[in-house]
């Protein structure tokens, strides 16, 4: 099937997402050193077609895949879906009636 | 054709266990993190970091506190890179904790606590059973435009799968499915064998939300990326939107929710099975 994308454009998506997820502090946290150690271990190797490191690539673009898709999920998820339900006074004022009022409460309330 | 029938629309994923007040001990005071629907949980902790046990295994520490499974017992992983990747998971919730979007944490709480008690035996036979139905071999007569599509798109990996294993796996247009031999089941379930009690968790919950076996193992042996393997199990689908239109809402939508949980799937069964390649290896050299 069609080739994987160069590890450069893995490993800049994957700290792409990252950043989006945690913010400016991205390169302290435990994800962004073991996946430089990573990429970093991987980038050399003596063979022509290196098993580990084709293996690596895959599983890196996995993990890419994973983190961009829960974040597109989730902004998918809060844009369309996130609303809930409308209360009683926005449902009367949608066709522009408003509830009543009981002076004193109703009966079985307080 | 039969994929629609199963959608798993519970906000908590995979959580099949409702966790009932948690067991509490002098040592931890382990709150009940995974509460029920209607009540959310707010992000009670600041950091989130991981350490290592006596026995090997990795545990998540949030703040100072251990993680524990909806069944009580202690969160623990075999590797490091999958205790950061749940970590890197609860770290990224805000305000309030989502667990419809942490997909790994959940399937290592179900490798963990086999809340149902499932025998390895029984799930490779519950995965067998999708591949008399599987997706890749199940074809339509009409319309001409998806039946060549599924000619150009399914039957490279249906081949690439067949020199693989040494199987014969026909594709059909009937209702009735194809006619697979016994002696690929055989072979298909050999090798399931091969796999741990964890990565088989991690398998069967990729052949669930991809509805195809041969989907998913072509995945896992690194033929297929995540992307092409969701585009493929979601062939007509990609069809009829190419036709009428995509519905961001709804098809997005669906698309992403499958790409995360393939994902997750993917990985949990890459990172559960690493012992397993390092063998592999060896023998080849």
């Amino acid at each position: 099937m069609a080739g994987l994308a160069s590890p450069l454009r893995v490993c800049r998506g994957i700290l792409k997402e990252l950043r989006a997820m945690q913010g400016p502090s991205y390169k302290q946290s435990l994800a962004y050193s073991y996946v430089m150690d990573q990429f970093r271990k991987n980038k050399v190797t003596g063979e022509r077609y290196c098993r580990a490191q084709q293996e690596a690539l895959h599983a890196s673009h996995t993990y890419l895949c994973l983190l961009a898709s829960t974040r597109n999920h989730q902004a998918l998820h809060n844009l369309y879906h996130g609303k809930g339900e409308r209360s009683p006074e926005e449902v009367a004022s949608l066709v522009g009636l408003r509830l009543p009022t009981q002076p004193g409460g109703k009966g079985w309330e307080k | 054709m039969f994929r629609r029938i199963v959608q798993l629309r519970n906000s908590f994923g995979n959580v099949i266990s409702v966790c009932k007040s948690c067991p509490r001990d002098q040592y931890s005071r382990c709150l009940s993190k995974y509460s029920t629907a209607s009540t959310e949980r707010k992000r009670f902790y600041q950091d989130v970091s991981i350490s290592q046990g006596d026995d090997g295994l990795y545990e998540i520490n949030l703040d100072r506190r251990k993680l524990k499974t909806p069944g009580g017992k202690l969160f623990t992983v075999p590797n490091e890179a999958l205790a950061i990747a749940v970590a890197t998971e609860w770290d990224a919730q805000r305000e309030t904790l989502k667990f419809y979007t942490m997909h790994l944490t959940t399937l290592c709480n179900t490798a963990l606590d086999n809340p149902t008690q499932r025998s390895k035996e029984q799930m490779i036979n519950s995965a067998l059973k999708f591949l008399e139905t599987d997706t890749i071999c199940y074809r339509v007569d009409e319309p001409l435009g998806l039946v060549e599509l599924q000619k150009n798109e399914w039957d490279p990996v249906l081949h690439w799968m067949e020199n693989r294993y040494n199987v014969t796996i026909g594709s059909s247009s009937s209702i009735l499915g194809p006619e697979i031999p016994q002696a690929t089941k055989d072979t298909f379930q050999q090798h399931l064998s091969s796999y741990s009690l964890w990565s088989m968790t991690g398998l069967e919950f990729v052949i669930t939300q991809l509805k195809s076996v041969l989907l998913s193992l072509a995945m896992v042996d690194r033929y297929l990326t995540v992307e092409q393997a969701v585009l493929l199990s979601r062939l007509e689908e990609e069809y009829q939107i190419g036709r009428w239109g995509n519905v961001e809402w709804a098809h997005d939508y669906d698309m992403y929710e499958l790409r995360a949980r393939t994902a997750a799937g993917a990985l949990f069964i890459q990172l559960s099975s690493e012992n397993l390649t390092v063998k592999r290896k060896i023998m080849q050299d």
